[in-house]
């Protein structure tokens, strides 16, 4: 049983690491600003979507579950407000270049 | 039957290598932003510090034992909100009075 | 190993930049994320109890302070790349600091093995202060004085930053008191951060008795989502001269003031519970900033 979830915290992470990847390929590749904060939200917070649910596996407890499962909902909230606020902010000032 | 308490080192290992990729990434992720040519660009950098910083606290809290890190992780996701929206309203500010 | 010498290396690479920014802007979001990365190094030198500290305050607040500070500087943009230093001044700044670097890193790989520490004394008495965490035994029980020295330092800042408002302004409103912006993205976030996060800042502070935590960590957070508040325009600044604030700013150093001699945990919570406050209240009303509106 242990052996199984450690087969799936190494999964999940390894896909989260994946994602980090593609989101950093985003930012290095893409040209302007605006597809630049979309490959920084959407893959990046894929990424620790995945890091967290194999961190899950691994949780000693159901707080600690929890916690790890709060910090991803933040980690959301923020990732979505803040691509808004930074997309209107890079179109204000005319960057959508 | 290993306790779950016996976190095996190859694990610790792994989680830590985990952390190190990402953290490479970060990195260069930073590189390109702080080099992006307007505010626009580096207002990204506090979010892509969040969002990693966070899963390499979390990779790192499980491979070295330390709960308090996952703590520290849950500061930084409430910080690096809150410092987002101050560098928006920052920039708007200071293009709302004509600098 | 390799992770370290990796975080090491990006620590300096992001510090370097952060020097060499051209615009106050640019030289903030560096500090920042220099801050955050910091963070991760105490983590790995396992002082979670700094790490909490300089992820919430060295990066975070600070970061705000710095913030307000460089958009009331953003005029003055023009005239300080025109005002450089010169090429002596700035080789003369560089070898100091060379210096420094080499003297501090002299000292530590010098140090005595195993080098000279109070942490073992720090621990064994851990039972007569009743706490758990001997990082907060040190800030309240140990060295109890330094803590409010510590706090009386910050007011005294507040006090100096009041007194930067012109004289007709005194006691008067800071901030820019904007409306809020009722369908805003930024008011939703507040609106849903600002609750979960005065929750988690009570968290830290309440187990900071027994794990990495405690005052300032928690204060800070406390204080982050009360200037969020007023950053959205979902709670206006106060007055700087109303009197429950004023009682908010002095209760926490007036209660220590006031510290008996017993070390129990229930002593040293209730004397907690209201530096948290003024720390929170303190730390808030400087990045606000100095009185800018009248009163109505």
């Amino acid at each position: 049983m242990s052996f199984a979830l450690d087969v799936l915290t190494i999964l999940a992470v390894l896909t989260g690491s994946f994602f980090f990847l593609a989101g950093t390929v985003g930012l290095l590749r893409f040209p302007d600003s605006l597809s630049r904060l979309h490959a920084l939200t959407k893959a990046d917070n894929l990424g620790l979507g995945f890091v967290i649910l194999g961190l899950l596996f691994q949780a000693e407890g159901l707080f600690a579950a929890l916690k790890l499962v709060g910090i991803w909902l933040f980690a959301l909230l923020a990732g979505a407000t803040v691509a808004q606020l930074i997309a209107r902010t890079a179109r204000m000032s005319g960057s959508t270049m | 039957m290993p306790r779950s308490s016996e976190r095996p080192a190859a694990m610790a290992d792994f989680l830590l290598a985990a952390a190190g990729f990402v953290l490479a990434t970060v990195a260069l992720g930073l590189v390109r932003i702080l080099r992006g040519p307007n505010d626009a660009d580096r207002m990204m950098a506090a979010q892509l510090l969040g969002t990693g910083g966070i899963a390499v606290l979390l990779l790192l809290a499980r491979a070295m034992g330390m709960p308090a890190a996952v703590d520290v992780a849950l500061i930084l996701a409430l910080l690096a909100a809150f410092v987002s929206a101050a560098f928006v309203k920052g920039v708007d500010r200071s293009e709302m009075d004509g600098a | 190993m390799a992770f370290d010498i990796g975080l090491a290396t990006l620590v300096l690479g992001v510090a370097a930049w952060t020097i060499a920014a051209r615009d106050t802007f640019a030289a903030v979001i560096g500090f920042v994320a220099f801050g955050l990365l910091l963070a991760l190094v105490w983590v790995r030198v396992a002082a979670p109890d700094v790490a909490l500290a300089e992820a919430a305050l060295g990066s975070g607040l600070t970061g705000g302070l710095l913030l307000s500070a460089s958009s009331r500087l953003a005029h003055t943009n023009g005239s300080a790349v025109i005002e450089k230093p010169s090429a002596i001044m700035r080789l003369a700044a560089a070898l100091f600091c060379t210096l420094m670097s080499a003297a501090l890193a002299a000292i530590v790989l010098l140090l005595p093995e195993p080098a000279p520490t109070l942490a073992p004394q720090a621990a064994a008495n851990l039972a007569a202060t009743g706490l758990g965490n001997p990082v907060t035994a040190v800030l309240m029980a140990y060295r109890a004085i330094d803590t409010l020295l510590e706090v009386v330092v910050l007011l005294l800042a507040l006090a100096g930053t009041w007194s930067l408002a012109p004289d007709h302004l005194w006691g008067g409103l800071p901030g820019r008191g904007d409306p809020v912006d009722r369908g805003g993205v930024l008011t939703f976030d507040a609106q849903l951060l600002v609750p979960i996060g005065i929750l988690v800042g009570i968290h830290i502070f309440w187990v900071g008795s027994v794990a990495p935590g405690g005052e300032f960590q928690g204060a800070t957070i406390l204080a982050a989502m009360w200037i969020l508040a007023m950053m959205t325009g979902l709670v206006d600044a106060p007055g700087v001269s109303g009197r429950w604030l004023r009682l908010a700013l002095v209760v926490g150093p007036a209660v220590f003031l006031a510290y008996p001699e017993s070390h129990a945990k229930l002593v040293i919570l209730t004397i907690e519970v209201p530096v948290t406050l003024s720390i929170a209240a303190t730390l808030a009303l400087l990045v606000a900033g100095p009185p800018n509106r009248a009163l109505k």
